[in-house]
């Protein structure tokens, strides 16, 4: 029997280079669509109110997202490798609740306030971190789904916090507040200092994950597992460094909120957990891991915040449904990438 | 209930095509009713493709399957089993949890007055377990069968489907040789009943045996079909490869006469491997045969520490060494090539020099990674392993399957390793990569690497390695020196024979 003529295979090659061709010209669609979304939500926050286009709103916009932005820094890690942290919100809150009293206790002493303040800070990024390792070895050493050590952590944290509080509020004490405001309200250069920090903290997660062999790791990991383990990385390490790597972002997010307020409560931190998560799958990280970005979790922080902001200068949905809001850009993205398979 | 209507199938100008890899290329025959026809092939050829797409596990890209002449196309496998042809698979399709009588009639459930009628259901599974003889009870759960009793399952399940036309995808893999002329007289009497039987085997002297016909394919290609009778076993093995066997190999080198690099002795994977001891030199080829579930990819991934393991005593280069992992592996010099392509080798939605890099990653991260530096390393790679790729800018799952191995192999080989166990590096692979893949073998040995080839095909193994093991159950049969290398050989330590 003769071969037959090639003909015939010229048209599927063909079809399939065409619908190659439309998957590339999607998948960068797919990389501006938050730049397009937040383009879009500005024109509209401006349209319908003067105030949201001034450079104090614009600031003040910022300058809130700062602390979920670095928190989402870290959980794009954390996503990327095929991991999830529900606890951040819970952590947040007791870590700023450990703050409190330890620079109440280091005040009562006579440490004076400024060496109080950075004993503080310095423990709110090891506290984070040490609770990542936790997290880190649960699930690489333990063996344990990232959902349930980090659902069971989100309660943990949340408990002690009140625990400690006893239902009410830790508050700082007053001199140590004022050596502490500058830290959330001061402004280098016109720029508030947590706007400065989250760019940092950005920047410095877009060069580790992009520019760096552990950066590789983990998109190996989350792309899957089992190559990247059968190519010689160190899985379980690189897991858990996630994992620690979002806790002390958590930390340095909590230690930029606490002179916010000056106290810890039950409620401090409530739904972080989903504004971060949110943030990173709006910035077109995929919830099943391998690739993702800095920029976009940066840019989806940043949505969710001027959302947030438009509901609270008008009045056509309610701000006490911000949440749900997010919850419904968090789905509606997913669904969006259910077809990129 | 039974029917004795014969089924014609043929195939015209099937084209199937996996993303921008194209498997079959036009396939074209007839199966004429009634009759076993071994359908032959080198993996990769695209035999369980094309029977794949008969079954409706798999739709073609192009061409038709035509029943009684007229062309259909099924949207799954119960369409297919409405219309009597069924495939039994390789990996096998059943649920570990449910019974034998409830994979048996897994979506065809039995019914009387809408509740399940299970004593039926166990009495139909009697009849065909009898019929396969296999003597456990419908209603052990599959979970608690070995892996020869799951394939006796498939077949029983396969027959109250009232299969008119049945793949049997090497059915006698994992068989004893018992059970394997209990099949063949169950393929004799389905033959007699009307049946069309297609018999997809390596093993030429089952072929021979119970075949009447046989078609060959090559690289998603019809090649030829002829009675079995007109064949000898050399004409089909050249038939399956295109050429004469002994192009295909380059000459092999003596064996060297060096000090092992690799010594294991006592290795046990628990369930896969007893005791197992070997060693090579460097320079050297040393090969490992056995059937499927024979336990030798099994037994490498417990040397690497990807599996629970324990070993008397592990030395490389005269020094004993401890693995625990894959990096603790590399870091000796000791690499892997996974069998499984797509799910342990590569990244197939990642880059190319990503994909090459990552074993070695180490080396262009300074810290900061050089994206310059890694493409060169990926040029170099293009032009040493013969990576045909039109653009260096794709994901690895755009390369066809040779040239996707070759970036496999490029890949376990960037960290310099002085000893590489390559598990099937010529799996899914068409016949030029393999003839470029059996000379990279033979120049890494030249290099004085120590090189571990792991093959289904003992073809090749015979035509490349020094030495060869075989495995049988998990326990080590024979080590053969190429001098005593023949296929017949080899099948008799594989099987238990000797």
């Amino acid at each position: 029997m003769p071969t037959p003529p090639d003909s015939i295979e010229a048209p599927a090659g063909a079809r399939e280079r065409g619908v190659t061709r439309a998957r590339h010209a999607w998948a960068r669609l797919h990389g501006i669509g938050p730049v397009l979304g937040l383009v879009a939500l500005c024109i509209a926050g401006f349209a319908l109110n003067s105030d949201f286009a001034t450079v104090a709103n614009a600031m003040n916009v910022l300058t809130r997202t700062s602390f979920i932005g670095i928190i989402a820094v870290g959980m794009c890690f954390v996503i990327i490798s095929g991991g999830i942290d529900l606890s951040v919100g819970s952590m947040a809150a007791l870590i700023a609740g450990g703050v409190i009293l330890l620079m109440n206790a280091l005040g009562a002493h006579h440490v004076a306030p400024w060496l109080a303040v950075v004993l503080g800070a310095g423990f709110a990024v090891l506290l984070g971190a040490v609770f990542g390792l936790a997290h880190g070895l649960l699930i690489t050493r333990g063996r344990i789904e990232p959902f349930i050590v980090t659902l069971g952590t989100l309660g943990i944290f949340r408990a002690t916090l009140t625990w400690l509080s006893d239902g009410g509020a830790i508050t700082l004490d007053n001199d140590l507040a004022d050596a502490y405001a500058p830290v959330y309200y001061a402004a280098v250069l016109g720029i508030p200092v947590p706007v400065w920090i989250f760019l940092l903290v950005a920047v410095l997660g877009a060069a580790i994950l992009n520019r760096t062999a552990y950066g590789r790791y983990v998109q190996a990991i989350g792309s899957n597992e089992q190559v990247a383990r059968y190519a010689a990385v160190d899985v379980d390490f690189t897991k858990m460094m996630t994992y620690v790597l979002l806790g002390a972002c958590v930390g340095v997010a909590t230690l930029l909120y606490v002179p916010r307020l000056g106290s810890a409560s039950p409620t401090t931190g409530l739904l972080w957990e989903l504004e971060a998560i949110a943030a990173v799958i709006v910035g077109g990280t995929a919830l099943k891991g391998g690739a993702g970005s800095i920029t976009g979790t940066v840019v989806g922080a940043i949505l969710l915040s001027v959302i947030g902001n438009i509901l609270n200068l008008t009045s056509i949905i309610s701000v006490y449904l911000n949440a749900a809001v997010q919850g419904g850009a968090i789905i509606a993205v997913a669904f969006m990438q259910r077809r990129r398979k | 209930m039974r029917q004795s209507r014969v089924v014609t199938v043929s195939f015209d100008r099937v084209v199937k095509a996996f993303g921008a890899v194209q498997v079959l290329h036009g396939v074209s025959f007839e199966l004429a009713p009634g009759r076993v026809v071994g359908l032959l092939g080198e993996n990769g050829a695209g035999k369980s493709t094309l029977m794949k797409i008969l079954s409706g596990y798999e739709p073609a890209s192009g061409g038709d399957v035509r029943i009684d002449g007229t062309p259909v196309k099924f949207d799954g496998p119960r369409a297919a089993e409405a219309r009597g042809i069924v495939m039994i698979h390789q990996e096998f399709a059943l649920a570990e949890d449910l019974t034998i009588a409830q994979n048996v009639f897994l979506g065809h459930e039995r019914t009387r007055r809408g509740w399940l009628d299970d004593a039926a259901m166990r009495a139909e599974t009697a009849r065909v377990l009898r019929l396969v003889g296999l003597s456990a009870s419908p209603d052990t759960p599959v979970r608690q069968l070995i892996v020869a009793e799951k394939q006796l399952v498939e077949i029983a399940k396969a027959l109250q489907r009232d299969a008119r036309v049945l793949v049997m995808d090497e059915p006698t893999a994992t068989l004893t040789p018992g059970e394997t002329e209990r099949l063949f007289t169950l393929i004799a009497q389905l033959k007699a009943d009307g049946v069309t039987v297609v018999y997809i085997s390596h093993k030429l002297d089952e072929i021979e045996r119970i075949t009447d016909e046989v078609v060959v394919m090559r690289d998603g290609r019809f090649v030829a079909r002829e009675r079995t009778s007109e064949l000898t076993r050399h004409q089909m093995a050249n038939l399956m490869v295109g050429r004469e066997l002994s192009d295909l190999y380059p000459a092999k080198d003596a064996r060297p006469a060096a000090p092992a690099l690799l010594s294991v002795r006592g290795l046990t994977v628990p369930g896969w491997a007893r005791e197992v001891d070997f060693e090579v030199a460097p320079g050297e080829i040393l090969g490992f045969a056995g059937l499927v579930g024979a336990g030798r990819t099994e037994m490498f991934e417990g040397l690497l520490g990807l599996r629970r393991h324990s070993v008397r005593s592990l030395e490389i280069d005269g020094r004993a060494v401890r693995i625990r992992s894959p990096r603790e592996a590399a870091a000796l010099g000791l690499t892997y090539l996974s069998e499984d392509r797509k799910g342990k080798g590569l990244h197939v939605r990642v880059g190319l020099a990503q994909n090459l890099t990552l074993m070695a990653l180490r080396r262009y991260a300074t810290p900061w990674l050089h994206p310059s530096a890694e493409r060169a390393a990926l040029k170099a790679a293009v032009a040493e392993f013969g990576i045909r790729t039109g653009s260096l800018d794709i994901p690895a799952s755009s390369l066809s399957g040779g040239n996707q191995q070759k970036l496999a192999l490029a890949k376990v080989l960037q960290p310099a390793p002085r000893v590489v166990v390559l598990d099937e590096p010529t799996r899914g692979v068409d016949v030029g990569a393999k003839r470029d893949i059996y000379f990279l073998i033979q120049r890494l040995a030249r290099e004085g690497k120590a090189v571990i080839v792991i093959s289904s095909e003992l073809i090749e193994l015979i035509g490349i390695c020094h030495r060869i093991a075989v495995m049988r159950a998990g326990a080590l049969q024979a080590t053969l020196a190429a001098e005593q290398l023949t296929e017949e050989a080899l099948i008799a330590h594989a099987t238990g024979l000797h």
